[in-house]
Protein backbone atom coordinates (compact mmCIF):
# COMPACT_ATOMS: atom_id res chain seq x y z
CA UNK A 1 0.00 0.00 0.00
CA UNK A 2 1.12 3.50 -0.70
CA UNK A 3 0.95 6.35 1.78
CA UNK A 4 1.06 10.09 1.17
CA UNK A 5 3.48 12.46 2.68
CA UNK A 6 3.17 16.20 2.24
CA UNK A 7 6.20 18.20 1.20
CA UNK A 8 6.40 21.93 1.75
CA UNK A 9 8.89 24.28 0.14
CA UNK A 10 10.30 26.69 2.70
CA UNK A 11 12.99 29.27 2.80
CA UNK A 12 15.63 28.43 5.34
CA UNK A 13 14.88 31.13 7.89
CA UNK A 14 13.40 31.46 11.36
CA UNK A 15 9.64 31.06 11.60
CA UNK A 16 8.92 29.02 8.48
CA UNK A 17 8.45 25.72 10.34
CA UNK A 18 6.46 27.50 13.04
CA UNK A 19 4.14 28.88 10.36
CA UNK A 20 3.46 25.36 9.11
CA UNK A 21 2.88 23.78 12.51
CA UNK A 22 0.70 26.68 13.60
CA UNK A 23 -1.72 26.05 10.76
CA UNK A 24 -1.75 22.29 11.33
CA UNK A 25 -2.37 22.78 15.05
CA UNK A 26 -5.25 25.14 14.35
CA UNK A 27 -6.80 22.66 11.93
CA UNK A 28 -6.28 19.79 14.40
CA UNK A 29 -4.13 17.81 12.01
CA UNK A 30 -1.85 15.33 13.72
CA UNK A 31 1.77 14.96 12.68
CA UNK A 32 3.12 11.41 12.87
CA UNK A 33 6.62 12.05 11.65
CA UNK A 34 8.72 14.74 10.06
CA UNK A 35 12.02 15.33 8.30
CA UNK A 36 13.50 18.47 6.91
CA UNK A 37 16.05 18.56 4.15
CA UNK A 38 17.79 21.84 3.51
CA UNK A 39 20.00 23.20 0.84
CA UNK A 40 21.64 26.39 2.05
CA UNK A 41 18.91 29.01 1.69
CA UNK A 42 15.88 26.82 1.16
CA UNK A 43 14.59 23.40 2.03
CA UNK A 44 11.72 20.97 1.98
CA UNK A 45 9.70 20.06 5.04
CA UNK A 46 8.28 16.52 4.81
CA UNK A 47 5.40 15.62 7.06
CA UNK A 48 3.49 12.44 7.61
CA UNK A 49 0.08 13.55 8.87
CA UNK A 50 -3.23 11.89 9.59
CA UNK A 51 -5.09 13.85 6.93
CA UNK A 52 -2.71 14.76 4.08
CA UNK A 53 -5.46 16.04 1.74
CA UNK A 54 -6.73 18.50 4.29
CA UNK A 55 -3.20 19.51 5.23
CA UNK A 56 -2.38 20.25 1.61
CA UNK A 57 -5.56 22.28 1.26
CA UNK A 58 -5.08 24.47 4.34
CA UNK A 59 -1.37 25.05 3.76
CA UNK A 60 -1.94 25.94 0.11
CA UNK A 61 -4.68 28.34 1.15
CA UNK A 62 -2.10 30.04 3.37
CA UNK A 63 0.01 30.63 0.27
CA UNK A 64 2.50 27.83 0.78
CA UNK A 65 3.85 25.65 -1.97
CA UNK A 66 2.77 22.12 -1.06
CA UNK A 67 2.91 18.79 -2.86
CA UNK A 68 1.67 15.35 -1.91
CA UNK A 69 4.25 12.68 -2.47
CA UNK A 70 3.84 8.95 -2.57
CA UNK A 71 5.94 7.10 -0.03
CA UNK A 72 6.09 3.60 1.40
CA UNK A 73 5.37 3.23 5.11
CA UNK A 74 6.81 -0.14 6.07
CA UNK A 75 6.10 -1.85 9.36
CA UNK A 76 9.22 -3.27 10.96
CA UNK A 77 10.06 -5.24 14.04
CA UNK A 78 11.54 -2.85 16.60
CA UNK A 79 14.58 -5.00 17.31
CA UNK A 80 18.20 -5.26 16.12
CA UNK A 81 18.33 -6.09 12.42
CA UNK A 82 14.74 -5.01 11.76
CA UNK A 83 15.68 -2.14 9.45
CA UNK A 84 18.63 -3.99 7.98
CA UNK A 85 16.38 -6.67 6.52
CA UNK A 86 14.51 -3.97 4.57
CA UNK A 87 17.50 -1.96 3.37
CA UNK A 88 19.36 -5.09 2.20
CA UNK A 89 16.32 -6.00 0.17
CA UNK A 90 16.18 -2.59 -1.50
CA UNK A 91 19.90 -2.63 -2.12
CA UNK A 92 19.74 -6.05 -3.76
CA UNK A 93 17.12 -4.80 -6.20
CA UNK A 94 19.06 -1.60 -6.85
CA UNK A 95 16.34 0.70 -5.52
CA UNK A 96 17.58 4.09 -4.42
CA UNK A 97 16.26 5.77 -1.29
CA UNK A 98 15.83 9.53 -1.68
CA UNK A 99 14.63 10.19 1.81
CA UNK A 100 13.74 8.06 4.80
CA UNK A 101 12.62 8.46 8.39
CA UNK A 102 11.06 6.31 11.01
CA UNK A 103 9.14 6.28 14.23
CA UNK A 104 8.40 3.72 16.88
CA UNK A 105 4.80 2.65 17.35
CA UNK A 106 5.35 0.22 20.19
CA UNK A 107 8.65 0.10 21.99
CA UNK A 108 10.70 -3.03 21.18
CA UNK A 109 7.74 -4.33 19.20
CA UNK A 110 6.75 -2.31 16.15
CA UNK A 111 8.21 0.60 14.22
CA UNK A 112 7.23 2.32 10.98
CA UNK A 113 9.90 3.19 8.48
CA UNK A 114 8.97 5.66 5.74
CA UNK A 115 10.91 5.56 2.49
CA UNK A 116 10.77 7.83 -0.52
CA UNK A 117 12.22 5.71 -3.32
CA UNK A 118 12.86 6.20 -7.02
CA UNK A 119 10.84 3.20 -8.28
CA UNK A 120 7.90 3.16 -5.94
CA UNK A 121 5.74 0.48 -7.62
CA UNK A 122 8.57 -1.96 -7.99
CA UNK A 123 9.63 -1.32 -4.40
CA UNK A 124 6.10 -1.80 -3.12
CA UNK A 125 5.75 -5.20 -4.78
CA UNK A 126 9.15 -6.28 -3.65
CA UNK A 127 8.55 -5.31 -0.07
CA UNK A 128 5.13 -6.90 0.14
CA UNK A 129 6.32 -10.10 -1.53
CA UNK A 130 8.93 -10.38 1.19
CA UNK A 131 6.40 -10.39 3.97
CA UNK A 132 6.65 -6.78 5.03
CA UNK A 133 3.45 -4.97 5.81
CA UNK A 134 3.00 -1.56 4.17
CA UNK A 135 0.44 0.91 5.46
CA UNK A 136 -1.63 3.50 3.67
CA UNK A 137 -2.70 6.77 5.26
CA UNK A 138 -5.66 5.18 7.00
CA UNK A 139 -3.52 2.36 8.29
CA UNK A 140 -1.05 4.85 9.63
CA UNK A 141 -3.74 6.77 11.42
CA UNK A 142 -5.05 3.68 13.15
CA UNK A 143 -1.56 2.45 14.07
CA UNK A 144 -1.85 3.87 17.55
CA UNK A 145 1.04 3.53 19.93
CA UNK A 146 -0.08 0.59 22.03
CA UNK A 147 1.90 1.57 25.07
CA UNK A 148 -0.67 4.28 25.80
CA UNK A 149 -3.40 1.66 26.17
CA UNK A 150 -1.25 -0.68 28.18
CA UNK A 151 -1.30 1.55 31.20
CA UNK B 1 -5.07 49.05 -41.29
CA UNK B 2 -4.02 52.67 -40.91
CA UNK B 3 -5.35 55.38 -38.67
CA UNK B 4 -3.73 58.07 -40.85
CA UNK B 5 -2.42 56.41 -43.98
CA UNK B 6 -0.78 59.49 -45.54
CA UNK B 7 1.27 60.18 -42.44
CA UNK B 8 2.04 56.61 -41.44
CA UNK B 9 3.25 55.65 -44.92
CA UNK B 10 4.70 59.04 -45.84
CA UNK B 11 7.56 59.10 -48.33
CA UNK B 12 10.87 59.60 -46.48
CA UNK B 13 11.82 62.71 -48.50
CA UNK B 14 8.47 64.25 -47.77
CA UNK B 15 8.86 63.32 -44.13
CA UNK B 16 12.23 65.06 -43.97
CA UNK B 17 10.70 68.17 -45.51
CA UNK B 18 7.93 68.11 -42.92
CA UNK B 19 10.46 67.52 -40.14
CA UNK B 20 12.59 70.49 -41.23
CA UNK B 21 9.60 72.84 -41.29
CA UNK B 22 8.47 71.63 -37.90
CA UNK B 23 11.99 71.76 -36.47
CA UNK B 24 12.42 75.35 -37.59
CA UNK B 25 9.11 76.30 -36.01
CA UNK B 26 10.04 74.41 -32.83
CA UNK B 27 13.42 76.12 -32.49
CA UNK B 28 11.70 79.45 -33.03
CA UNK B 29 9.22 78.71 -30.25
CA UNK B 30 11.79 77.27 -27.84
CA UNK B 31 13.60 80.58 -28.03
CA UNK B 32 10.61 82.02 -26.19
CA UNK B 33 11.30 79.88 -23.11
CA UNK B 34 13.55 81.43 -20.51
CA UNK B 35 15.87 78.41 -20.48
CA UNK B 36 16.55 78.16 -24.22
CA UNK B 37 16.60 81.96 -24.68
CA UNK B 38 19.46 82.24 -22.21
CA UNK B 39 21.23 79.22 -23.64
CA UNK B 40 20.93 80.37 -27.27
CA UNK B 41 22.22 83.81 -26.31
CA UNK B 42 25.20 82.35 -24.46
CA UNK B 43 26.11 80.00 -27.29
CA UNK B 44 25.30 82.38 -30.12
CA UNK B 45 22.60 80.16 -31.62
CA UNK B 46 19.96 81.75 -33.83
CA UNK B 47 16.83 79.93 -35.01
CA UNK B 48 17.59 80.95 -38.59
CA UNK B 49 20.82 78.88 -38.37
CA UNK B 50 18.71 75.76 -38.85
CA UNK B 51 18.65 75.43 -42.63
CA UNK B 52 18.75 71.64 -43.01
CA UNK B 53 18.07 68.69 -40.76
CA UNK B 54 21.82 68.20 -40.44
CA UNK B 55 21.96 71.51 -38.58
CA UNK B 56 20.23 69.75 -35.71
CA UNK B 57 23.60 68.91 -34.15
CA UNK B 58 24.25 72.65 -33.77
CA UNK B 59 21.54 72.61 -31.13
CA UNK B 60 22.34 71.75 -27.52
CA UNK B 61 21.39 68.46 -25.89
CA UNK B 62 18.85 68.71 -23.09
CA UNK B 63 19.04 66.50 -20.00
CA UNK B 64 16.71 65.58 -17.19
CA UNK B 65 18.91 67.64 -14.88
CA UNK B 66 18.24 70.70 -17.04
CA UNK B 67 14.50 70.10 -16.62
CA UNK B 68 14.95 69.78 -12.87
CA UNK B 69 17.02 72.92 -12.55
CA UNK B 70 14.48 74.95 -14.50
CA UNK B 71 11.62 73.53 -12.46
CA UNK B 72 8.84 74.37 -12.86
CA UNK B 73 8.38 76.95 -15.65
CA UNK B 74 11.81 77.46 -17.24
CA UNK B 75 10.94 75.48 -20.37
CA UNK B 76 7.50 76.98 -20.89
CA UNK B 77 7.28 78.50 -24.40
CA UNK B 78 3.75 79.89 -24.16
CA UNK B 79 1.86 81.95 -21.61
CA UNK B 80 0.71 79.93 -18.63
CA UNK B 81 -2.87 80.78 -19.58
CA UNK B 82 -2.54 78.55 -22.63
CA UNK B 83 -1.66 75.51 -20.49
CA UNK B 84 -4.51 73.09 -19.82
CA UNK B 85 -2.74 70.21 -18.14
CA UNK B 86 0.44 69.14 -16.42
CA UNK B 87 1.95 65.71 -15.94
CA UNK B 88 4.85 64.64 -13.85
CA UNK B 89 7.35 61.85 -14.44
CA UNK B 90 7.06 58.84 -12.20
CA UNK B 91 10.34 59.79 -10.58
CA UNK B 92 11.75 56.31 -11.16
CA UNK B 93 15.14 57.87 -10.75
CA UNK B 94 15.64 61.09 -8.80
CA UNK B 95 13.26 64.02 -8.40
CA UNK B 96 10.22 64.31 -10.60
CA UNK B 97 10.02 66.60 -13.61
CA UNK B 98 6.95 68.45 -14.81
CA UNK B 99 5.62 68.71 -18.37
CA UNK B 100 2.96 71.24 -19.44
CA UNK B 101 0.51 70.83 -22.31
CA UNK B 102 -1.68 73.19 -24.29
CA UNK B 103 -5.01 71.94 -25.64
CA UNK B 104 -3.37 71.39 -29.01
CA UNK B 105 -0.57 69.37 -27.41
CA UNK B 106 -3.09 67.11 -25.71
CA UNK B 107 -4.95 66.71 -29.03
CA UNK B 108 -1.78 65.73 -30.88
CA UNK B 109 -0.74 63.27 -28.21
CA UNK B 110 -4.22 61.78 -28.07
CA UNK B 111 -4.24 61.29 -31.82
CA UNK B 112 -0.84 59.65 -31.66
CA UNK B 113 -2.11 57.12 -29.11
CA UNK B 114 -5.20 56.38 -31.18
CA UNK B 115 -2.84 55.76 -34.10
CA UNK B 116 -0.81 53.30 -31.99
CA UNK B 117 -3.80 51.35 -30.74
CA UNK B 118 -5.41 51.26 -34.19
CA UNK B 119 -2.14 49.98 -35.61
CA UNK B 120 -2.12 47.11 -33.09
CA UNK B 121 -5.64 46.18 -34.14
CA UNK B 122 -7.99 47.90 -31.68
CA UNK B 123 -11.24 49.15 -33.22
CA UNK B 124 -14.37 51.07 -32.29
CA UNK B 125 -16.13 47.85 -31.33
CA UNK B 126 -13.52 46.95 -28.72
CA UNK B 127 -13.85 47.23 -24.95
CA UNK B 128 -10.68 48.68 -23.50
CA UNK B 129 -9.79 48.18 -19.84
CA UNK B 130 -7.11 50.63 -18.79
CA UNK B 131 -5.28 49.14 -15.80
CA UNK B 132 -2.74 51.91 -15.43
CA UNK B 133 -2.39 54.60 -12.81
CA UNK B 134 -4.28 57.73 -13.76
CA UNK B 135 -3.21 60.95 -11.99
CA UNK B 136 0.22 62.50 -12.55
CA UNK B 137 1.58 59.46 -14.39
CA UNK B 138 0.99 59.78 -18.13
CA UNK B 139 0.21 56.10 -18.75
CA UNK B 140 -3.38 56.14 -17.55
CA UNK B 141 -4.75 59.37 -18.97
CA UNK B 142 -2.78 59.15 -22.22
CA UNK B 143 -4.24 55.80 -23.22
CA UNK B 144 -7.65 56.76 -21.88
CA UNK B 145 -7.90 59.75 -24.20
CA UNK B 146 -6.44 57.83 -27.13
CA UNK B 147 -8.89 54.95 -26.76
CA UNK B 148 -11.83 57.35 -26.55
CA UNK B 149 -10.61 59.15 -29.66
CA UNK B 150 -10.48 55.78 -31.42
CA UNK B 151 -14.03 55.18 -30.29
CA UNK B 152 -13.60 52.12 -28.07
CA UNK B 153 -15.60 51.63 -24.90
CA UNK B 154 -13.17 52.61 -22.15
CA UNK B 155 -13.22 51.08 -18.68
CA UNK B 156 -11.06 53.39 -16.53
CA UNK B 157 -10.19 50.61 -14.09
CA UNK B 158 -6.90 52.02 -12.86
CA UNK B 159 -4.35 49.69 -11.30
CA UNK B 160 -4.67 47.09 -8.53
CA UNK B 161 -7.72 45.47 -6.97
CA UNK B 162 -6.97 42.35 -8.96
CA UNK B 163 -10.19 40.44 -8.31
CA UNK B 164 -12.27 43.40 -9.44
CA UNK B 165 -10.16 43.66 -12.61
CA UNK B 166 -11.06 40.08 -13.48
CA UNK B 167 -14.69 40.71 -12.63
CA UNK B 168 -14.76 43.77 -14.91
CA UNK B 169 -13.22 41.78 -17.76
CA UNK B 170 -15.95 39.18 -17.44
CA UNK B 171 -18.87 41.53 -16.82
CA UNK B 172 -18.16 43.86 -19.73
CA UNK B 173 -16.45 41.50 -22.18
CA UNK B 174 -13.16 43.37 -22.17
CA UNK B 175 -11.19 42.71 -25.36
CA UNK B 176 -8.15 44.96 -24.90
CA UNK B 177 -6.13 45.75 -21.81
CA UNK B 178 -3.36 48.18 -21.01
CA UNK B 179 -1.18 46.82 -18.23
CA UNK B 180 2.34 46.94 -16.79
CA UNK B 181 4.03 43.64 -17.72
CA UNK B 182 5.14 42.74 -14.19
CA UNK B 183 1.58 43.30 -12.98
CA UNK B 184 0.26 41.16 -15.83
CA UNK B 185 2.39 38.30 -14.56
CA UNK B 186 1.31 38.85 -10.99
CA UNK B 187 -2.33 38.84 -12.08
CA UNK B 188 -1.93 35.33 -13.52
CA UNK B 189 -1.83 33.94 -9.98
CA UNK B 190 -5.02 35.78 -9.09
CA UNK B 191 -6.72 34.32 -12.17
CA UNK B 192 -5.69 30.87 -10.96
CA UNK B 193 -6.85 31.63 -7.44
CA UNK B 194 -10.36 32.60 -8.55
CA UNK B 195 -10.47 29.78 -11.07
CA UNK B 196 -10.85 31.92 -14.18
CA UNK B 197 -8.98 31.01 -17.35
CA UNK B 198 -8.59 34.16 -19.45
CA UNK B 199 -8.38 32.07 -22.62
CA UNK B 200 -11.71 30.36 -21.99
CA UNK B 201 -13.62 32.72 -19.77
CA UNK B 202 -12.81 36.16 -21.18
CA UNK B 203 -12.81 37.75 -24.61
CA UNK B 204 -9.35 39.30 -24.28
CA UNK B 205 -7.46 39.55 -27.55
CA UNK B 206 -5.00 42.43 -27.24
CA UNK B 207 -2.74 43.62 -24.44
CA UNK B 208 -0.74 46.82 -24.53
CA UNK B 209 2.24 46.39 -22.26
CA UNK B 210 4.60 49.17 -21.34
CA UNK B 211 6.02 51.54 -18.75
CA UNK B 212 8.85 49.19 -17.89
CA UNK B 213 11.40 47.36 -20.01
CA UNK B 214 10.55 43.72 -20.55
CA UNK B 215 11.97 40.86 -22.54
CA UNK B 216 10.56 38.93 -25.47
CA UNK B 217 10.14 35.92 -23.19
CA UNK B 218 8.06 37.92 -20.76
CA UNK B 219 5.83 38.99 -23.64
CA UNK B 220 5.49 35.34 -24.65
CA UNK B 221 4.45 34.36 -21.13
CA UNK B 222 1.79 37.05 -21.12
CA UNK B 223 0.53 36.09 -24.57
CA UNK B 224 0.37 32.41 -23.67
CA UNK B 225 -1.44 32.87 -20.39
CA UNK B 226 -3.98 35.46 -21.53
CA UNK B 227 -4.43 34.19 -25.08
CA UNK B 228 -3.72 37.66 -26.48
CA UNK B 229 -1.33 39.46 -28.78
CA UNK B 230 0.78 41.70 -26.58
CA UNK B 231 2.16 44.92 -28.04
CA UNK B 232 5.11 46.77 -26.62
CA UNK B 233 4.44 50.43 -25.89
CA UNK B 234 7.21 52.94 -25.31
CA UNK B 235 7.03 56.45 -24.03
CA UNK B 236 8.31 58.88 -21.46
CA UNK B 237 6.62 61.83 -19.88
CA UNK B 238 9.21 64.30 -21.22
CA UNK B 239 8.11 63.33 -24.74
CA UNK B 240 4.45 63.55 -23.59
CA UNK B 241 4.06 59.96 -22.42
CA UNK B 242 3.06 56.64 -23.97
CA UNK B 243 2.61 56.49 -27.72
CA UNK B 244 6.09 57.73 -28.61
CA UNK B 245 6.88 54.38 -30.22
CA UNK B 246 4.68 51.34 -30.60
CA UNK B 247 4.68 47.89 -32.13
CA UNK B 248 2.77 47.13 -35.30
CA UNK B 249 1.27 43.68 -36.01
CA UNK B 250 4.72 42.49 -37.14
CA UNK B 251 5.82 42.71 -33.47
CA UNK B 252 9.36 43.29 -34.58
CA UNK B 253 10.48 46.65 -33.25
CA UNK B 254 8.53 49.77 -32.35
CA UNK B 255 7.67 52.42 -34.94
CA UNK B 256 8.80 55.71 -33.55
CA UNK B 257 6.61 58.50 -34.86
CA UNK B 258 8.91 60.72 -36.84
CA UNK B 259 6.25 63.28 -37.70
CA UNK B 260 6.19 64.09 -33.97
CA UNK B 261 9.85 63.65 -33.07
CA UNK B 262 13.29 63.82 -34.59
CA UNK B 263 15.09 60.69 -33.50
CA UNK B 264 18.81 60.35 -32.93
CA UNK B 265 20.86 57.57 -31.39
CA UNK B 266 24.06 58.79 -29.78
CA UNK B 267 27.01 57.26 -28.03
CA UNK B 268 26.34 58.16 -24.37
CA UNK B 269 30.03 58.79 -23.71
CA UNK B 270 31.19 60.74 -26.77
CA UNK B 271 27.68 62.18 -27.43
CA UNK B 272 28.27 61.65 -31.16
CA UNK B 273 25.51 60.16 -33.32
CA UNK B 274 25.88 56.49 -34.21
CA UNK B 275 24.68 55.00 -37.54
CA UNK B 276 21.40 53.09 -37.84
CA UNK B 277 21.70 49.59 -36.42
CA UNK B 278 24.17 50.53 -33.72
CA UNK B 279 23.16 50.65 -30.11
CA UNK B 280 23.21 53.90 -28.17
CA UNK B 281 21.13 56.38 -26.20
CA UNK B 282 17.88 57.56 -27.72
CA UNK B 283 17.72 61.34 -28.17
CA UNK B 284 14.52 63.06 -29.25
CA UNK B 285 13.31 66.50 -30.30
CA UNK B 286 9.61 67.33 -30.12
CA UNK B 287 8.12 68.58 -33.40
CA UNK B 288 4.51 69.29 -32.59
CA UNK B 289 4.44 70.49 -29.02
CA UNK B 290 3.70 74.15 -28.29
CA UNK B 291 3.57 74.34 -24.50
CA UNK B 292 6.91 72.85 -23.66
CA UNK B 293 9.01 72.02 -26.72
CA UNK B 294 12.25 70.20 -25.92
CA UNK B 295 15.32 69.98 -28.13
CA UNK B 296 17.49 66.89 -28.35
CA UNK B 297 16.33 65.32 -25.11
CA UNK B 298 18.58 62.59 -23.73
CA UNK B 299 16.13 59.84 -22.77
CA UNK B 300 18.80 57.69 -21.08
CA UNK B 301 17.11 54.73 -22.76
CA UNK B 302 19.38 52.40 -24.68
CA UNK B 303 18.21 50.99 -27.98
CA UNK B 304 19.08 50.94 -31.68
CA UNK B 305 17.34 51.72 -34.93
CA UNK B 306 16.37 48.54 -36.75
CA UNK B 307 17.68 48.98 -40.29
CA UNK B 308 15.44 48.22 -43.23
CA UNK B 309 11.77 48.74 -44.02
CA UNK B 310 8.91 47.14 -42.13
CA UNK B 311 6.61 44.82 -44.10
CA UNK B 312 3.60 46.62 -42.56
CA UNK B 313 4.14 49.54 -44.94
CA UNK B 314 4.82 52.22 -42.36
CA UNK B 315 7.84 54.32 -43.22
CA UNK B 316 8.59 55.57 -39.73
CA UNK B 317 11.72 53.83 -38.52
CA UNK B 318 11.65 51.18 -35.80
CA UNK B 319 13.56 51.07 -32.56
CA UNK B 320 14.40 47.82 -30.85
CA UNK B 321 12.80 47.08 -27.47
CA UNK B 322 14.53 49.15 -24.79
CA UNK B 323 17.54 47.36 -23.41
CA UNK B 324 17.59 49.42 -20.25
CA UNK B 325 18.23 52.90 -18.98
CA UNK B 326 21.74 54.16 -18.57
CA UNK B 327 20.61 54.77 -14.95
CA UNK B 328 19.60 51.12 -14.44
CA UNK B 329 22.97 49.80 -15.41
CA UNK B 330 24.70 47.96 -12.59
CA UNK B 331 28.44 47.73 -12.58
CA UNK B 332 29.59 44.63 -10.80
CA UNK B 333 33.21 43.58 -10.69
CA UNK B 334 33.75 45.79 -13.71
CA UNK B 335 30.97 44.17 -15.70
CA UNK B 336 28.01 46.19 -16.98
CA UNK B 337 24.70 44.48 -16.30
CA UNK B 338 21.11 45.49 -17.03
CA UNK B 339 18.18 44.01 -15.10
CA UNK B 340 16.51 43.12 -18.39
CA UNK B 341 19.35 40.72 -19.21
CA UNK B 342 18.57 38.81 -16.05
CA UNK B 343 14.85 38.85 -16.73
CA UNK B 344 15.39 37.56 -20.24
CA UNK B 345 17.34 34.58 -18.97
CA UNK B 346 15.02 33.81 -16.06
CA UNK B 347 11.81 33.90 -18.08
CA UNK B 348 13.18 31.22 -20.37
CA UNK B 349 13.81 28.72 -17.58
CA UNK B 350 11.10 26.22 -16.75
CA UNK B 351 10.18 26.33 -13.08
CA UNK B 352 10.87 30.04 -12.63
CA UNK B 353 7.86 31.91 -11.27
CA UNK B 354 6.64 35.41 -11.98
CA UNK B 355 8.83 37.62 -9.88
CA UNK B 356 12.47 38.11 -9.08
CA UNK B 357 14.69 40.58 -7.30
CA UNK B 358 18.32 41.52 -7.57
CA UNK B 359 20.25 42.48 -4.45
CA UNK B 360 23.72 43.95 -4.61
CA UNK B 361 25.99 43.69 -1.60
CA UNK B 362 29.53 44.62 -0.83
CA UNK B 363 31.78 42.57 1.41
CA UNK B 364 35.16 44.21 1.81
CA UNK B 365 36.23 44.96 -1.73
CA UNK B 366 34.01 42.31 -3.21
CA UNK B 367 30.62 42.97 -4.80
CA UNK B 368 28.08 40.19 -4.69
CA UNK B 369 24.92 39.79 -6.65
CA UNK B 370 22.09 37.84 -5.07
CA UNK B 371 19.19 36.97 -7.31
CA UNK B 372 16.01 35.95 -5.51
CA UNK B 373 13.77 33.93 -7.77
CA UNK B 374 10.21 32.80 -7.09
CA UNK B 375 9.54 29.17 -7.91
CA UNK B 376 6.54 28.34 -10.07
CA UNK B 377 3.90 26.67 -7.91
CA UNK B 378 3.11 23.87 -10.37
CA UNK B 379 6.76 23.02 -10.74
CA UNK B 380 7.33 21.85 -7.17
CA UNK B 381 7.11 18.09 -6.68
CA UNK B 382 8.31 18.00 -3.11
CA UNK B 383 11.77 16.97 -4.18
CA UNK B 384 14.77 18.90 -2.90
CA UNK B 385 17.00 17.53 -5.65
CA UNK B 386 14.73 19.04 -8.26
CA UNK B 387 14.98 22.45 -6.61
CA UNK B 388 18.73 22.19 -6.37
CA UNK B 389 18.87 21.35 -10.06
CA UNK B 390 16.70 24.38 -10.82
CA UNK B 391 18.96 26.63 -8.84
CA UNK B 392 22.01 25.29 -10.60
CA UNK B 393 20.40 25.84 -13.98
CA UNK B 394 19.63 29.45 -13.06
CA UNK B 395 23.17 30.09 -11.83
CA UNK B 396 24.66 28.60 -15.00
CA UNK B 397 22.29 30.46 -17.33
CA UNK B 398 23.01 33.79 -15.63
CA UNK B 399 26.72 33.11 -15.50
CA UNK B 400 26.85 32.41 -19.23
CA UNK B 401 25.33 35.80 -19.99
CA UNK B 402 26.62 38.06 -17.22
CA UNK B 403 30.11 36.58 -16.91
CA UNK B 404 29.88 36.78 -13.14
CA UNK B 405 28.48 34.12 -10.84
CA UNK B 406 25.50 35.35 -8.86
CA UNK B 407 24.15 33.69 -5.74
CA UNK B 408 20.68 32.42 -6.50
CA UNK B 409 18.10 32.02 -3.75
CA UNK B 410 14.87 30.23 -4.53
CA UNK B 411 11.90 31.71 -2.71
CA UNK B 412 8.22 30.88 -2.36
CA UNK B 413 5.75 32.09 -4.99
CA UNK B 414 4.27 35.52 -4.25
CA UNK B 415 6.79 36.15 -1.49
CA UNK B 416 8.69 38.98 -3.18
CA UNK B 417 7.21 42.47 -2.90
CA UNK B 418 4.70 43.09 -5.66
CA UNK B 419 4.08 46.61 -6.83
CA UNK B 420 1.15 47.87 -8.83
CA UNK B 421 3.39 50.40 -10.52
CA UNK B 422 6.79 49.79 -11.97
CA UNK B 423 8.52 46.77 -10.48
CA UNK B 424 11.47 47.51 -8.24
CA UNK B 425 13.94 44.93 -9.43
CA UNK B 426 17.22 46.06 -7.95
CA UNK B 427 18.15 46.75 -4.35
CA UNK B 428 21.65 48.14 -4.08
CA UNK B 429 22.98 47.77 -0.55
CA UNK B 430 26.50 48.74 -1.50
CA UNK B 431 27.79 51.85 0.14
CA UNK B 432 30.12 54.02 -1.82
Amino acid sequence: MIAQQISIFAENKPGRLAAVTHILAKEKINIRATTISTSDTFGVINLLVDDPKKAQKVLTAAGMMVQMRDVLAVELDDKPGGLDRLTQLLHKENINVNNAYGFVVESYERAIFVVDVDQIEKAEKLIENNNFKTLDTEGLTSAEPFHYTKY
Amino acid sequence: MFWEKEIETIDRDQLHKMQLERLQATVESTSRSSYYRKLFKGKGIFPEDIKTLDDLTKLPLTTKDDLREEWPYGFLAVSKDEIVRMHSSSGTTGRATVIFHTQKDIDNWTNQLARCMYMAGMRKSDVFQNMMTYALFTGGLGFHYGAERLGALVIPAGPGNSKRQIQLMQDFDTTCIHIIPSYALHLTTVFEEVGVDPKQDTRLRIAFIGAEPHSEKMRKRIEDFYGVKAFNSYGLSEMSGPGVAFECPEQNGLHIWEDAYIVEIIDPITLQPVPDGEEGELVMTTLNRDGMPILRYRTKDLTRIIPGVCPCGRTHRRIERIKGRTDDMMILKGVNIFPIQIEKKLMGIQGVGNNFQIILERKGFNDDMIVKVEVQREYFTGDLKQLEALRKTIVNELKSDLLITPRVDLVEPESLPQTEGKAKRVIDNRED
